[in-house]
Order: structure tokens, then sequence, then C-alpha cells
């Protein structure tokens, strides 16, 4: 099995995939029929993925009828192609037509991808090295304006924020949140809270730290609704707009992505720790060897590979991240962050030369997990 | 870790730092919650905590003065003598009640106040999701008494266009996933290996890189706007994902199954639909989950294919933290309904969630 998985897998099961005979599904005994039927599908599909486009882009009034208009047909569609695609290729001549079938299978993914990310990839280096209209080629300009430009520099540097502490901290406090739960009667009930926010979006997530964070004003008689203000009044201290305060505003944005963070950090953590064995635990016991001993020099060293993995999908995720600087700040008081200025060179300034240039830098800064994810699955090949 | 269940000091600590974490995680969510259900006066007059029981001071009767009481010489009530102004201020004659001058000189009224556990009694309403759903004008009244008027959000729309766009953007690449995950599994054709290296390398491409071109395209066919931009989007992002956790699955799956069904003479397709597709039916749950949350839950995609058309919540909400930044009232019941189905998915489906989730989650 260290041969290669996806060769040996097909080869298996398959040995003769080539001389299958089976029919399709229109398949009849005459041969013009045959034709017939299938050229009738064809035409049928067609007009179902036409007819169905121009009634949902015209279409007004109930929007429940609408909506549901629009999943029927969604998927009507792709299952339908598929169908019609299967039929077509199953005419081939025997000798073509099993890799006529694989096409059809995996073509449609294949086709999407290149469409969607990997042709989009080189579009967008090519855009790069022109400039804001995509008309004149002025080679380097972008990349010198995107490792140089104080905006850009800023944006560099609170990411770098987002990525040293949001990352650290949601890792940190997942295991420590998962051997503190370890074993305790109500694990399930506590990580189920932690792992909560992982299914809120960003935007929610910003209106409720948006209200956390919400500040009156200054003045007398003035009650604060924002939490943290009020703890931080009865505390005696002073009422503050936290998302102005220079530099730290960035703390109190990255406290955001370390709350909707953490518990994935913790459920994959706690799954790691939890398949420990037992054995290893109780033997270090036996020796005599205190829960800190335990915890750095048998748990982390086990869990070491996960915690790997987890901190560079964070890593990936608090480089890329976007909706919760555009929606609690949009970016001012500098808290501006890299994908946003992505947004902002695209979408208002209209400069798609800078806005690809900052793309590429993106990809750029996640080639090296890329690789790294490559090459483990190289070593690893069964994908298990 | 195996030790007595008994007391000590370090369970104590254990305790205290797992309490605290659920407070910061919980906290912040149930604020929101119940500041949806609050009246919008209430809202900026106190924080949402004030409607937990709690100990307040409350009015507890009136009393009235002799009309011919000069204010300007020490007043007596009810026992206790002070001043005009010491009244005024307020005089805590016990621990437990207060006494205080209303209003000038001329209202002759003192108010008794009494610490008393109050609890539960604020008047809670439905009205914000009432305000929030429609999309006509509404009106609320502020915490100085103003009557606001206000273009309502249309939030029901925003859930509407939300689901058209979630789920076939779910469903659709599971299905052409899959028919892609059983060829790269068990069959043979030209370029497999390095397609699904592609297929791997794509995982953590940023999003951010496909945006540029793949807007050309939709503007180029006029598709900008329309749910069927958003399906394809988030069609060809989520397929690296689906593709790698569906191989890794059908792969898995016995041999003895597609050769007999091979000897009973069924074609792959078949086989697919009628073996395939239902074996896999754990897997293709995780995935739907996870593209389910992923999608409800983006605002960068709809953004920028979806615009103004047909906004779906993470947009509407979005759009309503800008201009309406301090009508908590409404954001509050708009955040809460945006995340409703989406928890509810997570609670119900929280199993396969997590099994999608280890199966690799790095996603671009």
């Amino acid at each position: 099995m260290r041969e290669d998985a996806v060769e040996t897998a097909s080869s298996r099961i398959f040995p003769h995939t080539f001389t299958i005979q089976e029919a399709g599904m229109v398949q009849t005994d005459k041969p013009v029929l045959r034709v017939l039927g299938l050229l009738a599908l064809v035409a049928i599909t067609v007009a179902i993925l036409a007819g169905g486009f121009i009634i949902l882009q015209t279409m007004q009034g109930s929007k429940i009828l609408m909506t549901l208009f629009a999943v029927v047909w969604g998927l009507g569609s792709v299952a339908l192609l598929f169908f019609v695609m299967n039929s077509v290729a199953q005419t081939m001549p025997r000798k073509i037509r099993s890799v006529a079938v694989a096409v059809v299978f995996a073509g449609p993914a294949v086709a999407l991808l290149f469409w969607a990310l990997v042709l989009p990839t080189l579009r967008t280096l090519f855009l790069s090295f022109f400039d804001a209209t995509g008309k004149k080629f002025i080679f380097i300009d972008n990349y010198r304006f995107a490792f140089s430009d104080p905006i850009m520099l800023e944006a560099f540097k609170n990411n770098l924020l987002w990525m040293v502490f949001g990352t650290s901290t949601c890792v940190i406090l997942g295991i420590m949140i998962s051997v503190l739960v370890d074993k305790s009667k109500f694990e399930k009930f506590i990580k189920a809270l932690i792992f909560m926010p992982m299914a809120i979006s960003f935007v929610g997530a910003g209106v409720i730290w948006k209200f956390m964070y919400a500040y009156k004003g200054e003045g007398i008689n003035i009650t604060e609704i924002g939490l943290l203000n009020a703890i931080v009044v009865a505390l005696g201290g002073e009422a503050q707009a936290w998302l102005l305060v220079p530099f730290w505003n960035n703390f109190f944005l990255i406290a955001i992505m370390v709350w909707l963070q953490t518990g994935y950090a913790m459920v994959i953590i706690s799954s790691a720790i939890k398949s420990i064995p037992e054995a290893i635990m109780e033997a270090a016991r036996v020796d005599g060897a205190e829960d800190i001993t335990i915890f750095f020099r048998i748990t982390i060293p086990s869990i070491m590979p996960t915690i790997i993995t987890v901190t560079t999908t964070i890593l990936i995720f608090s480089l890329k991240l976007f909706d919760i600087v555009r929606v609690m700040t949009g970016g001012n008081y500098g808290t501006n962050v890299i994908a946003n200025e992505f947004y902002l060179r695209q979408f208002t300034y209209g400069n798609s030369g800078q806005a690809s240039a900052i793309a590429i830098v993106l990809l750029v800064v996640i080639t090296p997990v890329l690789v790294y994810n490559l090459r483990e699955f190289r070593s690893r090949r069964t994908l298990k | 870790m195996k030790k007595k269940k008994k007391f000590s000091p370090g369970r104590l600590v254990v305790t205290i730092v797992l309490v605290l974490f659920i407070l910061a995680w919980v906290v912040p969510s149930f604020g929101v919650f119940v500041t949806s259900f609050r009246d919008p006066a209430d809202i900026y007059a106190s924080g949402w905590w004030s409607v937990l029981p709690h100990r307040e001071n409350v009015k507890t009767r009136e009393i009235t003065l002799p009309d011919d009481l000069d204010p300007d010489q020490p007043i007596t009530i009810e026992g206790y003598t002070a001043s005009f102004a010491e009244w005024r201020e307020g005089i805590a004659v016990t621990d437990e009640k207060t006494m205080q001058w209303y209003g000038n000189k001329r209202s002759r009224r003192v108010d008794v106040f009494e610490r008393k556990w109050v609890g539960f009694g604020a008047n809670l309403t439905l009205g914000n999701y009432r305000d929030v759903l429609t999309g006509g004008t509404i009106t609320f009244t502020d915490a100085t008494g103003n009557t606001i008027t206000r273009e309502g959000n249309n939030f029901s729309s925003a859930v509407m266009n939300s689901i058209a766009v979630s789920v076939p953007a779910t469903i659709i690449p599971i299905l052409i996933a899959a028919f892609a995950a059983y060829a790269f599994a068990w069959m043979n054709f030209p370029g497999r290996k390095p397609l699904f290296v592609m297929v791997v390398a794509l995982l953590v491409v940023p999003l951010q890189i496909a945006l540029i071109p793949v807007l050309q395209d939709f503007t180029r066919w006029g598709l900008t706007g329309s749910f069927v931009s958003m399906w394809l989007a988030h069609t060809g992002f989520g397929l690296p994902l689906a593709i790698y956790l569906l191989y890794n699955y059908i792969s898995t799956l016995p041999r003895d199954v597609f050769e007999s069904a091979y000897i009973d003479g069924a074609t792959p397709f078949k086989t697919f639909v009628w073996l395939v597709l239902p074996m896999s039916v754990p897997a293709l749950a995780s995935f739907a989950i996870f593209q389910f949350l992923w999608v409800w839950n983006d605002y960068l995609v709809a953004l920028i294919f979806l615009g103004d058309r047909h906004r779906v919540v993470t947009s509407a909400l979005a759009s309503m933290i800008g201009e309406k930044g301090q009508d908590w009232h409404l954001l509050t019941s708009g955040a809460f309904l945006s995340m409703l189905l989406p928890l509810a998915v997570f609670f119900g489906l929280q199993r396969f969630f997590v099994r999608g989730l280890m199966a690799g989650s790095v996603k671009g």
C-alpha cells in the first residue's frame, strides 16, 4: 500500500473496466430509435436549463415561489445533466466507453475547478502586472505598491498581530479547555457551548461584539448599555469607545476571532488527546509523574501533529480574515488588514491591478502550507 | 486525572476557570438574545442585564406634603428632618429605604423608594422581530421619547434569499463532487493522478485570488446579482474540500460491493446512484452541514457577486450595521434571526459536523 493508492484501488476493482458492455439508460433494440431518443433527451435538457434560467431571471412577485423554483430547478438541472451525459457516454464505442464514462463523472468537477480556481489564479497573476483598468502593462509597479504603501504596511502589521496573537490564543485556549474538561461530568455540555460560535456568521458575531463594546459617550447620567463598559464602570474605571483606541482596538477585534475559532481548535485537539493510549498515561503515573509533567512530557508531544494542523488552519484563516474587520471598523482607526485592502482596492477604488497584486501576495504567503499539504499527501498516499 | 473526586484547591481553580470560560462564551450571545426582545426605549435606557432578577430601588409610594409647608425651612417627613436641598438629593433613611423630593419646590411631593428584588418584569416584546422582518416603514420610540421612522430591512426577504442561495449551493457541489470522488477512487482515466494532486493543492488557495476573474466572467455573461452566479461560485470554491472529503470516504468502501454490482451487469452510473450514494450518507451529511454553514454565513462572496439585488442575511445584517449602527433593537433581532437556522442545523447534526471538521477543514 506504499504504492499509489489512487492507482491500485481502481485497478483492483475494475480490472477490465473497458469491457463493460452494459447498455446506457436509453438503449433500445433499434439503433435509430436509440439515437432519436437520445437527441430528444438532450433537447429537453437544454430546454429545461435555458427555460428555467430565463424564468428565474425574469421572475417577479412571490419570494417563496421563486425560492422554491430556484431550488428545484438548480438541483434538477444538475442531476439531469449527469444523467444525459452518462447516457451519451454509454453510446460510445466499447473501447473508449470507460474513459468516456470517467470523463462524465469527473469532468464537471474538474471543469468547474479550472474555471473557478485554477484559471482565475493565472488571470489574477496576469492582471497584477497591469494598471487599474487592466489595459496598460506596468510590470511590478503594483507589487511595489503592495510592499511600500503605508496603508499596505499597516495592513501587513495588523495581519501579523492577527496571525501571532489570534492564532496562539485560539490554540492555547483550545488546549487548555480540552485538558480541563477532559473526563469532567459536563464535558459534552461545556464543549458544545464553546463550539457553538462556529455556527454563527462573522457578521452575526460582529453584531454580538459591537454590542459588547457599545459606548454611549461622555456625560452625566449616562447608563452604559455595553457590557464591557458597564463592567469597567462598575470597577471604577472610565467607559471607552473600545474600537477607537489606537493599536489596542486590533486586539478587541482579535478577541472576536478567538471567540469564534477556539471551539474549532478545542474539538480537534480534544479528540487527539482522547486517542492517546491510556497505558502510557498509566505508566507515567505509576512512575510518579505529576499531572503537569504528564501534560508537558506526554500529552503535548503526542498531539503535536494535531496542534500543527490546527495552527496552520487558523493561521490561514487569520491571514484571509475579512468579515470581522469590514463589519466592525471598515478597516478604519488603524485596524486595516490585507483582505480588506484587497476589497477596497477592487471595489472602492476600482483598481484591479493593485487588488490582484494583493491577492497574489496572499497566495504566496500561503504557498508554504500548500507545499506542506502536498508533501503530507504524497507521504500518506492512502489519504486515510 | 483519574484521582478520587474530592474537594481540593486544584479542582476549585479548574472549576472557576471553566465557569469563566463558559460565561465568556455564552454571555455575549445571550445579551443579544435578551436585547432582541426588549422595547427599543428600554434598550437605550438600561443594560440588557437589568431584565435579570436583581435588587433595585423601586418606588413604592408618594407622599404629598401639605400646601402650607415652607420648603425653605428644614422639612420633617415621617420623623426625618432635612433641608430641601438634602431631600432633593434623596436621603437613605434606612439601608432599605430612600426618600427623595420629586421635581422643584412647588411639586410638594416626596417619593419613597425601597430596595426590592425585581426580575423578569421588564416589558418584553416581539415587536423588534416584526419591525426587522417587514419591508415597509417602521416607527419606534427612542430613548429620549422621539418617534423615529425608518425604512424596514425586509429581513424576511433576506432569509428567503439565503435559503435560495444556500440549499442549491450545498447540494450541487455534493452531487458533482461525489461523482468526481467516485471516478478518482474507482475509475481509470488519463490525468487522474495530477488532477487529484491539483484538488489537494486547491484546498488552501485563498478565495481572493479567484474573485476578480470570476466576477469578470459573470459580468460578461450577465449573471451578476443572480442566484445562479452564487451557486456557480460556491460550487467552484467548495469543490476541493468536497472532493477531498468524499474521496477519503468512497475509496474505503468495500470492493466486494463494486465487484458484485459489476457481475450483476450494473453500469457505473447505476452502481453510483444505487450503491455508492446510499453507502456514503455519513460523509455526504458531514460535508453538507459544513458547506451549508459556510454558504449561509458567507459574506464576502455574497457581497461581491450578489450585490444589493437579492440581499442574503449576512449582507442585510452588515448593511444594517453600517446604516443603523445604534438601532440595537433591529440589529439584535436581525442577528438572532440570521443565527436561527445555522444554530438549529448545528445542534441537530453536531455529530456529523464534527466528523466533517476532523476529516480536514482547510478551506480556501
